[in-house]
């Protein structure tokens, strides 16, 4: 049953939902944090259209830094920005950022604790033909070990632009991450966001998905046909990766008595990393993971790659069964 | 904060920060010489007398010169010459690398008051100062951003991004002053990786660059005056330093790079329980290393 307090579009789960792909909204997040606030700047590293930052660099040139292919500097540099007072977003494919200046991120910004917000675009499988050089598939697990970190992983177009804003007011840096091919805008306006919060999509009892990303849409779906199945899925998003809603995440373990988590990720040290660790030490229950099997991605279509590497309802649907049979 | 005019007054302060030096790191066991050594005659002119408007007690004024230091294993020189400037107090000092002091083993921003950034992770201070020099531009203001880079962060490519960067947008109000000691961890630097034609090679990214003889306090303030007033370009300020200047059986060698004294005993040195004495002493001389 859907959770009515998340005022999710009408038409979520209907065939003819909006499609657009998560990127489009720090694109949006961007302009309006412009408008409001003349101290945010953009920076990227040659990749202005395809992580949206050029219609920040259309409006306001002056506040829009052109790095070259160069990320590491433009980590840093965002750090010394920020450092005056401004407020740096810094973006290109996540496979470079975090990937390339992780030590730039650690060093410069978590350890100086200062507010440059990074964005890594093309994350997860469904990057698609680029192949696996361009699928950041550790990204998440990179950042979230870091200490004053906090780590985002929007579910669409609308909650990614929500993420975009809410990030210029912390006061620590941050990780942004989205993907790169239209994907259900489900959210509406009214959809609360809230750094630290997870909230509950669908309400279930038999098990809980706990998901980051476009998968969470899939996770919608997965549960609606589970109903079928006798299983009734609680359905929740979790876009604060760092910082976790520990209290929604362990509730659903104690009502719900097994866990499915699902990201475009490798399997180990994201999203399930982090509900594993809390559940080990609060409330241990069967969990299953959604997400690449400690391998590279490879090349293909984006919905061949979801469904070949078992991030598809079809995939969820066998972890769901999975895990509730290992209930006692 | 009340500048030294007289050089006498600078030499002989950069000679205090030197047995200072000595001193913190004796007590400390472990840490790092010769870099500390060879900055103390940059490190003295750069808050006694180059840096505009800072205030050792009100260390976030805005209009102030910033100073961002890219090779954070120089941190003794740089706690030195801040207690002696009064950020805080000199007895400190021997708190170095101890647990619960605000001297961490590399710069850590949050906990020193003062300090424009942490740093430790070398090959990132170019870049960090290069945006403070365009949030400067950005803004209007006119503050100096001065970074001090060792000549070993130069093997990094990151250096050279930042270089690239700052060289592209003819950053003004930007100075880079390396220490160009020759000197790194395993040898010398042209050994372990060329620098050279060092000049040339900041020359072509488009930057004005001055060579100074590092212990040269006078010149190296007159590099700093002509650094101000070029506004075409950064500036690369190269200082041409002895590792470990000032006590003699470490000057030259690459082995200090990374001892205290006391710690290390080579054909040059006295026997480790003498050496932190007769650094000290060669220091006290009169007119002595310096
Ligand atoms: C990115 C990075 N790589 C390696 C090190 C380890 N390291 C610390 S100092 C140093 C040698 C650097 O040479 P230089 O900075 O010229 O040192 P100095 O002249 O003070 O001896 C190295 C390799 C580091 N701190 N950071
Ligand atoms: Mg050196």
């Amino acid at each position: 049953m859907l959770a009515r307090e998340a005022h999710l579009r009408k038409n979520s789960l209907d065939k003819d939902v909006e499609m657009a792909p998560t990127r489009d909204g720090y694109g949006m997040g961007l302009v309006e944090l412009g408008e409001k606030n003349d101290q945010v700047v953009v920076l990227c590293a040659d990749l202005s259209e395809s992580t949206r930052t050029s219609k920040f660099r259309d409006r306001w040139p002056e506040r829009f830094v052109q790095m070259g292919i160069a990320e590491q500097n433009m980590a840093t540099v965002a750090v010394g920005l920020a450092l005056q007072g401004k407020i740096p977003f810094a973006a290109t494919y996540a496979v470079f950022c975090p990937g390339r200046n992780w030590d730039q991120i650690r060093v410069s910004a978590c350890y100086n604790m200062v507010n440059v917000n990074f964005a890594g675009a093309h994350s997860g499988i469904s990057v698609g033909p680029d192949g696996a050089t361009h699928q950041a598939l550790e990204d998440i697990a990179i950042t979230r070990v870091l200490p004053n970190m906090t780590v985002l992983a929007p579910c669409d177009m609308e909650e990614t632009r929500k993420a975009t804003l809410a990030a210029a007011d912390i006061k620590g840096p941050v990780y942004l991450r989205f993907t790169r091919s239209a994907s259900p805008v489900f959210t509406s306006e009214n959809t609360i966001f809230k750094v630290g919060k997870a909230q509950i999509f669908r309400r279930g009892d038999d098990a809980a998905i706990v998901a980051a990303g476009p998968i969470v849409h899939i996770a919608m779906l997965a549960a609606d046909q589970l109903v079928e199945k006798g299983i009734s899925c609680r359905v929740i998003n979790s876009p604060s990766i760092k910082p976790l809603d520990e209290e929604t995440i362990e509730r659903a373990a104690r009502e719900c008595g097994a866990v499915v988590v699902g990201e475009e990720h490798q399997q180990a040290g994201g999203l399930g990393g982090a509900v594993a660790e809390l559940l080990a030490k609060t409330r241990p229950v069967p969990i299953e993971f959604v997400g690449m099997p400690d391998s590279f991605g490879e090349s293909g279509e984006p919905e061949q790659l979801m469904s070949k590497y078992g991030m598809d309802v079809t995939g969820i649907i066998k972890s769901v069964r999975k895990a509730v049979k290992r209930k006692m | 904060m009340e500048r030294l005019m007289k050089l006498k007054d600078l030499r002989r302060m950069a000679n205090t920060v030197r047995q200072d030096i000595i001193e913190m790191l004796t007590a400390a066991g472990s840490g790092h010489s010769a870099g500390p050594l060879d900055l103390a005659d940059i490190a003295t002119a750069l808050y006694f007398n180059v840096l505009d408007n800072i205030d050792p007690k009100n260390p976030d004024k805005p209009d102030r010169d910033r100073l961002y230091i890219s090779c954070g294993h120089t941190n003794p020189v740089w706690y030195a010459v801040m207690a002696r400037a009064g950020y805080f107090p000199v007895e400190e000092l021997k708190t170095l690398r101890k647990l619960g002091s605000r001297l961490q083993g590399h710069l850590d921003r949050l906990t020193l008051p003062g300090l424009e950034s942490s740093a430790g992770s070398l090959g990132q201070g170019l870049s960090i100062g290069s945006g403070s020099a365009l949030a400067a531009a950005m803004d209007n203001v006119r503050y100096h951003t001065y970074v001090v880079t060792s000549d070993g962060e130069h093997d990094e490519g990151s250096t050279w991004e930042a270089v690239q960067f700052a060289g592209h947008y003819k950053l003004k109000y930007l100075t880079n002053i390396i220490d160009r000691n020759n000197i790194q961890i395993d040898g010398n630097t042209e050994d372990i990786m060329t620098k050279e034609p060092l000049r040339d090679r900041y020359e072509a990214f488009g930057w004005h660059v001055i060579e100074v003889d590092g212990h040269n306090i006078e010149h190296f303030i007159d590099a700093c005056k002509e650094a101000r007033a070029i506004i075409e370009s950064p500036v690369c300020i190269i200082a041409h330093t002895v590792a470990g200047k000032g006590v003699d059986f470490m000057e030259y060698d690459y082995r200090w790079h990374g001892a205290p004294p006391g710690k290390l005993e080579t054909e040059r040195t006295p026997p480790k329980d003498k050496q932190m004495e007769e650094a000290l002493k060669q220091l006290r001389m009169p007119d002595g290393k310096n």
